[in-house]
C-alpha cells in the first residue's frame, strides 16, 4: 500500500477546515485511506540518521497517509484534496479537457522503429502556462516517484520524464541506439557522458541503481531527442539536464514511454489531470501527437470519460441497503463518479472520469456507493444460506490422533515446512537426489532452500533448542512433507506424516517401538502379517546398524522406525541416544 | 536407650509428675543428652495432642576458652611474672611463648616487671620484686577495681541461652504412644482398622506432583478452536494439502494481474524444481486469458499481453485462497449449483522480511460462503457471528483494496486494553471477473474473509517472539505450561 507524506497544515488550507488529528484518522477511514503516522521531516531524518542530523531540518507536521493500491488519483495533495472536498460536497468534480493549442500544430512524438526491441510505447502531453511554487513543484516530482514506484512497476512498465518545453524544440523523436552513439548531460551532472558510461556511474547511486537492469542487456537503449538533437531523456534511467524544469518552468512537456501502453495512457492522465490545476486554464491540457513507425497518429491524453449504466436496484441487492435511485445518483457523485438518474426504471448512467482507472466493472461502482453510503452504516443480515459441515477426513484423523499421542505422553511440535538442503540430506545421512524434494528458486537464506521431505530434521532441531529441558524429551508431530510427484498437475504433493521421537540417556527402541505399537492400536491394526502391522529388520543410513526397522502395513512399507546413528545426532548437535519414528498416515483414511 | 523407650520413660514421668516436668531437669535426671531428651519432646508433639510442651529459655555464664585457661593456670600477666628467673630473661625468649605478648604489656603496667633495655646481647626483662606489686594493689581504688573485673568478664566468660521445654500432658495424654497412620491402605479398608487409626494432617500448601504427561502445541490448540468454530457454523473444510501451487490458481484465477507486486520475486517464493505446472483446465484458461488481457462479463480488463508462461510458474502457495478457487471452480463444474459455506485453516508462504511478528511461512484462516443473492450486509452479519464466537463483538469495516475482491473490507474490532480499534482480519466479495469465468451462475454472490491463525495465538498466550511459538526454537516449557483455548473468554 503507498503511503503519501503530505503537510498537515497545507493540507487542511486546501481543505479549507482544520481537523482534530482523531477527526482526520475518523474522515481516512470512512474514506478508506488510513493516517498511518503524524511526524514531521526532522523526526524522519532523527530516527533514521540520527539526532545530529535532523538539527535545522523542518518541523513542518507531516501526515503520512496510506492510500489503496489502485488509487493513483490519491497519489499526491491535489488528488487527496480534490477527492475529499468532492466527497464532502464541497467541490464538483472538475472535467478534464484536453485542448488544441491556441496556435499551431500541436508538439508532434515521433516513434521509431528501433524502439520496438527494447520499448516501444510511448504517450505525450502538455502543461500549458503552469504556475509552479515550490511546493507545487514538490508535489510534481514526488507524483512522478509514486506512480514509478507503483502503477510502473519500478519504471519497468512506464516511465515519466518532464521538461522544460521552452528549453526544446519539437518534433521529438523517440529511438533507440548503441549506448555507445548515446552522449549528453544528465540531470544534475555537470559533463557530458555516453550512455555506456552513464550506466556504470550510476551502479552505484542508491535510487537509479535499481532502474539499471531493465535495459542494461539491450543492444540498443531507448532515447528521446529534440529537433536539434538534444537529448531530453533515457527512458526509463534519466532525464538530460538541457531541459529540466524549474520553478520559473512555464510549458511542461510530458513523455512516457512503455512496456504495457494501457498503463502509460494511465500514468500520463495521473500526471496532466492532477497538475492541470495549475495552469492558466485549469484543468485543461494540451494534448500532443504520437507518430508511430507505421505513420498512423495518435492524439494524447486520451483523459476518457467513459460511461456506464446500472440499476439502483443492482446496487441495494449487492450492499444490503434500500436506498432510491436518486439516493444512490447522489452518493456516487460524491465519489468522484458523476451519476444521473435516466428515468428509465430505476437506471442510473454513471460517469467514470480518466482519474478512475480502477472502476473497471460494475461491482467497483457499487463498492463506491457502499463507501459513500458508510460500511458501518450497513445493517448486518444473517445470510439463510443452509448447508451441512464436514470436515476433510485427513484433518479429522490428525485431529483424532494427535489427541491420543498426547495422550500416550508425547509432546507436539510444530516446524517450518521450509529447510535448508542439508536438514534433510547430508545430516541426515542421505543424498540430496535421493529425496524426491521440491526446491525453491529464489530463497533468502539457506532455511528455505527445500520444502522438507521428512518431519525427522524439524524434530531433532526442536531437541537441540531445548536441550536444557529434563529428560526424557518425547516429542510428535503430524504435520505435511512434500514430495516432487509427476501425476499431479503441479508436480508435486503433500503427504501426511506422523513422526516422534524419544531423547534421553539410552536409546529407548523399546519406547518409541511401544509408541508404534498404540498407534497402531488406535488406528485398529492388529499386530500381524497380512491384513495387520509387522515391523522388519532394515537398512537405512539414518539408523544406527542393525537398530532399524521398516513398518508394514498390509503388506506395504509405511514407515521406519529405530535408534539414530551418532552421525545424525552429533550433526544435530544433539548428545543423547535418540530413536525415531516417522510412518505415512494417508493409508489409514 | 531405645527411642520408643526414652519417649515412653518421659511420658511415665510426666504422668507422675504435678503439673509438669523440665526438659532440662528431665535430661540430667536420665543421664540423656539434653538435645536426645528435646528431640524426644518434638516427636511426641507430632502426635496430636498428647502432650503439650512451653519453650522457656534461661541464660547462663559459662568460662571461654581462654577463661578455663587462665583459671587453670593463672593469668597471663602471672605466667610471665612466674616464668622470669631471677637472673632475668631475653625479651625475645619471652615473647616465644604463648601468653608473651599480652602477659607482657600487663606485667609491664602493672609494674611487676621491668625492662633492662642496655643489657648485653639484647633487652632483657627482670622481676621487679613481690611486694611492689602487692602494693600496688593495695594502693588501687575501689572504682579501678570494678574496671578491672568487668575487663576480665567481658574477656573471659560467655553468654550462653540454655531453651528447654515445660512439659505437661494433653487433652488426649496417654503413656502408650500409637502413631498416626500416613496413608489409608487396602489392609485397613479390609479388617476396618481405619476405624481406630489417626491419620497424620496432609500439608494443602505443597503443590501435588506434576503429572507424566504429554502436551499439545498452543498453536494448534488454537486451530483446534477455530476449526470447530467453522464446524459450529456449518461450514465444510478444504482439502488444502497441496503447498506447492501454480501462479495460474493462486493468482491468474483470482484475477491478480501477472505484473502484480505480490507476483514478484521478493514476494513470493518461486520453485526451481518442478518449476512449471503442467495441466491446466484448457477452456477455463482461455477465459482466464480472456478476463485478464481483453475484458469480457461487464469488465474493461486490465487490457495487457497475458502469458501462459507466467500462469505455468510454480510457487509456495502465497494464500489458501488458491484452494478455494479450485474449489469454486469445481463448484462451478457441477449440473446444478448448489449452496457452499468452506473453510480451511493451513499454511501459506511469503518471502517477506522477517521480524519478531513475522515468518516466511503462517497459517491463514479462511472462511467462504457462495450462495445467490448474498449482500455485503450478510458478509458482515457472518462476520459479526464469527467474530461473536472469538469473544469480539464491536467491529468496524474499513473501505480496503484487494484485486480480488470487491468491495473490499478491512474488519477492526475495539481493543479494550490498547483502547483503540485494532484490525482484526480481511473480507470482501469476489470480483465478477473471478467467479464468472469459472462458470458459476450470474446471480451467485461469493463472500470470503481471512485472517492469521498465529496473531490471535500470540495474544492469547501472551507471546511477544514468534519463534517462540512457531518453529524448533520453541520454548518447551511454555508449550508444557499452557492452558487449555477457550477462545471466547
Amino acid at each position: 500500500m503507498p503511503t503519501v507524506g503530505v503537510k498537515r497544515d497545507l493540507l487542511f488550507k486546501a481543505l479549507g477546515k482544520t481537523y482534530t488529528d482523531e477527526e482526520f484518522d475518523e474522515l481516512c477511514f470512512e474514506y478508506g485511506l488510513e493516517l498511518d503516522e503524524i511526524t514531521s521531516e526532522k523526526e524522519i531524518i532523527s530516527r533514521e540518521q540520527g539526532d545530529s542530523k535532523a538539527s535545522g531540518a523542518s518541523d513542518v507536521i507531516l501526515y503520512k497517509i496510506d492510500v489503496p493500491a489502485n488509487r493513483y488519483d490519491l497519489l499526491c495533495l491535489e488528488g487527496l484534496v480534490r477527492g475529499l472536498q468532492v466527497f464532502k460536497n464541497k467541490l464538483e468534480a472538475p472535467r478534464y479537457r484536453r485542448v488544441s493549442p491556441l496556435s499551431g500544430e500541436p508538439q508532434k512524438l515521433i516513434i521509431t522503429e528501433e524502439t520496438v526491441a527494447v520499448r516501444p510505447h510511448a504517450v505525450a502531453a502538455v502543461l500549458r502556462n503552469i504556475t509552479f511554487t515550490q511546493e507545487r513543484y514538490d508535489s510534481f516530482i514526488e507524483l512522478q516517484e509514486k506512480l514509478h514506484q507503483n502503477i510502473c512497476r519500478k519504471r519497468s512498465l512506464v516511465a515519466i520524464g518532464t521538461h522544460d518545453l521552452d528549453t526544446v524544440s519539437g518534433p521529438f523523436t523517440y529511438t533507440a541506439k548503441p549506448p555507445a552513439e548515446i552522449s549528453f548531460k544528465p540531470l544534475n551532472q555537470t559533463k557530458e557522458y555516453t550512455a555506456t558510461q552513464l550506466m556504470s556511474l550510476y551502479k552505484t547511486d542508491s535510487h537509479l541503481r535499481h532502474y539499471l537492469h531493465i535495459i542494461e542487456d539491450k543492444p540498443l537503449y531507448p532515447v528521446i531527442y529534440d529537433s536539434n538533437g538534444i537529448v531530453l531523456s533515457m527512458p526509463p534511467i534519466i532525464n538530460g539536464d538541457h531541459s529540466k524544469i524549474t520553478l520559473k518552468t512555464k510549458n511542461v512537456f510530458v513523455e512516457c514511454t512503455a512496456t504495457d501502453l494501457t498503463k502509460a495512457k494511465i500514468v500520463l492522465d495521473m500526471m496532466v489531470t492532477m497538475f492541470s490545476e495549475y495552469c492558466s486554464q485549469p484543468f485543461t491540457v494540451e494534448e500532443a501527437e504520437v507518430v508511430y513507425p507505421d505513420g498512423k497518429t495518435c492524439k494524447y491524453p486520451e483523459l476518457a470519460y467513459r460511461k456506464e449504466k446500472l440499476s439502483s436496484d443492482f446496487v441495494n441487492r449487492k450492499v444490503g441497503i434500500n436506498e432510491s435511485t436518486e439516493t444512490i445518483a447522489r452518493l456516487l457523485t460524491k465519489m468522484c463518479l458523476r451519476s444521473e438518474v435516466t428515468g428509465v426504471g430505476d437506471e442510473i448512467e454513471v460517469e467514470i472520469p480518466p482519474t478512475r482507472s480502477d472502476v473497471i466493472h460494475a461491482c467497483d461502482i457499487m463498492e463506491d456507493a457502499a463507501m459513500a453510503y458508510g460500511f458501518n452504516n450497513i445493517p448486518y443480515t444473517t445470510p439463510r444460506t443452509y448447508t451441512v459441515a464436514n470436515q476433510f477426513p485427513l484433518n479429522k484423523l490428525t485431529e483424532l490422533l494427535r489427541q491420543d499421542l498426547a495422550a500416550a505422553g508425547f509432546t507436539e511440535a510444530l516446524n517450518f515446512a521450509l529447510c535448508s538442503t542439508e536438514d534433510i540430506s547430508d545430516k541426515l545421512g542421505k543424498k540430496i537426489s535421493e529425496t524426491r524434494a521440491v526446491h525453491i528458486a529464489n530463497p533468502k537464506t539457506v532455511e528455505f532452500q527445500v520444502a522438507r521431505t521428512t518431519l525427522l530434521p524439524g524434530l531433532l532441531k526442536t531437541l537441540a533448542a531445548n536441550r536444557k529441558m529434563p529428560l526424557p524429551l518425547k516429542l510428535f508431530e503430524i504435520s505435511d512433507v512434500v514430495l516432487k510427484d509427476d501425476t499431479k498437475d503441479v508436480g508435486a504433493r503433500n503427504s501426511r506424516r506422523f513422526c516422534a521421537v524419544y531423547y534421553n540417556k539410552s536409546p529407548g527402541f523399546e519406547v518409541i517401538h511401544g509408541l508404534l505399537d498404540r498407534t497402531m492400536q488406535l488406528l485398529e491394526v492388529k499386530s500381524q502379517r497380512g491384513d495387520g502391522y509387522h515391523i522388519q529388520a532394515a537398512e537405512d543410513s539414518t539408523f544406527f546398524p542393525g537398530r532399524c526397522a521398516e513398518i508394514f502395513v498390509g503388506g506395504k512399507s509405511v514407515g521406519r522406525l529405530g535408534v539414530l546413528h551418532p552421525d545424525v545426532i552429533t550433526r544435530f548437535e544433539l548428545t543423547m541416544p535418540c530413536s525415531a519414528v516417522e510412518m505415512d498416515i494417508e493409508p489409514f483414511l | 536407650m531405645s527411642d520408643a523407650g526414652l519417649l515412653e520413660t518421659l511420658l511415665r514421668r510426666i504422668e507422675a509428675a504435678d503439673g509438669g516436668v523440665d526438659s532440662l531437669e528431665t535430661a540430667s535426671i536420665l543421664g540423656v543428652d539434653h538435645q536426645v531428651l528435646v528431640g524426644a519432646v518434638k516427636s511426641l508433639l507430632a502426635l496430636e495432642d498428647l502432650i503439650s510442651a512451653e519453650l522457656r529459655s534461661s541464660k547462663h555464664w559459662e568460662l571461654s576458652g581462654e577463661g578455663t585457661e587462665i583459671a587453670e593456670q593463672g593469668s597471663h600477666e602471672a605466667r610471665v611474672f612466674s616464668s622470669i628467673p631471677p637472673e632475668g630473661l631475653p625479651q625475645s625468649e619471652l615473647m616465644k611463648l604463648s601468653f608473651g605478648k599480652i602477659g607482657f604489656s600487663k606485667a609491664m603496667s602493672n609494674k611487676w616487671i621491668k625492662v633492662d633495655k642496655t643489657h648485653e646481647g639484647g633487652p632483657r626483662i627482670f622481676r621487679s620484686g613481690a611486694v611492689e606489686g602487692l602494693l600496688w594493689l593495695l594502693s588501687t581504688s575501689q572504682h579501678e577495681l570494678w574496671i578491672i573485673l568487668e575487663t576480665a568478664i567481658q574477656l573471659t566468660t560467655m553468654r550462653w541461652t540454655v531453651k528447654s521445654y515445660w512439659i505437661t500432658k494433653g487433652s488426649c495424654f496417654s503413656t502408650t504412644i500409637t502413631k498416626p497412620e500416613t496413608e489409608l491402605t487396602p489392609e485397613m479398608i479390609a479388617n476396618g482398622s481405619w476405624k481406630e487409626k489417626k491419620f497424620k494432617p496432609y500439608n494443602f500448601e505443597a503443590l501435588g506432583v506434576a503429572p507424566d504427561c504429554g502436551h499439545l502445541h498452543p498453536l494448534m490448540k488454537v486451530r483446534t478452536q477455530f476449526r470447530q468454530i467453522f464446524l459450529e457454523m456449518g461450514f465444510t473444510e478444504m482439502p488444502t494439502n497441496n503447498f506447492i501451487e501454480s501462479s495460474f490458481w493462486n493468482f491468474d484465477s483470482l484475477f491478480q494481474p501477472q505484473q502484480h507486486p505480490a507476483r514478484d520475486a521478493h514476494d513470493t517464493f518461486f520453485i526451481s524444481d518442478p518449476a512449471l505446472a503442467h495441466e491446466f483446465p484448457l477452456e477455463y484458461l482461455e477465459r482466464v486469458k480472456k478476463i485478464h488481457s481483453e475484458g469480457g462479463y461487464g469488465s474493461q480488463g486490465y487490457k495487457y499481453d497475458w502469458k501462459i508462461e507466467e500462469a505455468q510458474k510454480n510457487i509456495l502457495r502465497t494464500h489458501t485462497t488458491a484452494v478455494s478457487a479450485r474449489m469454486l471452480y469445481k463448484l462451478a463444474q457441477q449440473e446444478k449449483f448448489t449452496p457452499v459455506k468452506y473453510f480451511s485453516i493451513d499454511r501459506v508462504f511469503r518471502n517477506e522480511t522477517l521480524d519478531a511478528t513475522h515468518l516466511a511461512e503462517f497459517h491463514q484462516i479462511e472462511g467462504v460462503v457462495a450462495d445467490r443473492g448474498l449482500t455485503l450486509g450478510d458478509l458482515m452479519g457472518i462476520l459479526h457471528q464469527f467474530f461473536t464466537k472469538l469473544g469480539i463483538t464491536k467491529l468496524r469495516f474499513k473501505p480496503a483494496y484487494n484485486p480480488y475482491t470487491e468491495p473490499s473490507m478491512e474488519v477492526f474490532s475495539y481493543h479494550e486494553g490498547l483502547k483503540k480499534w485494532v484490525e482484526v482480519g480481511n473480507s470482501g466479495v469476489f470480483r465478477p471477473e473471478m467467479l464468472l469465468p469459472m462458470g458459476l451462475p450470474e446471480d451467485v454472490t461469493v463472500i470470503a474473509w481471512g485472517l492469521s491463525l498465529e496473531r490471535p495465538t500470540m495474544i492469547k498466550y501472551g507471546i511477544n517472539n514468534i519463534r517462540e511459538l512457531v518453529g524448533h526454537k520453541v520454548n518447551l516449557q511454555m508449550v508444557y505450561d499452557g492452558p487449555i483455548c477457550r477462545l471466547e473468554s
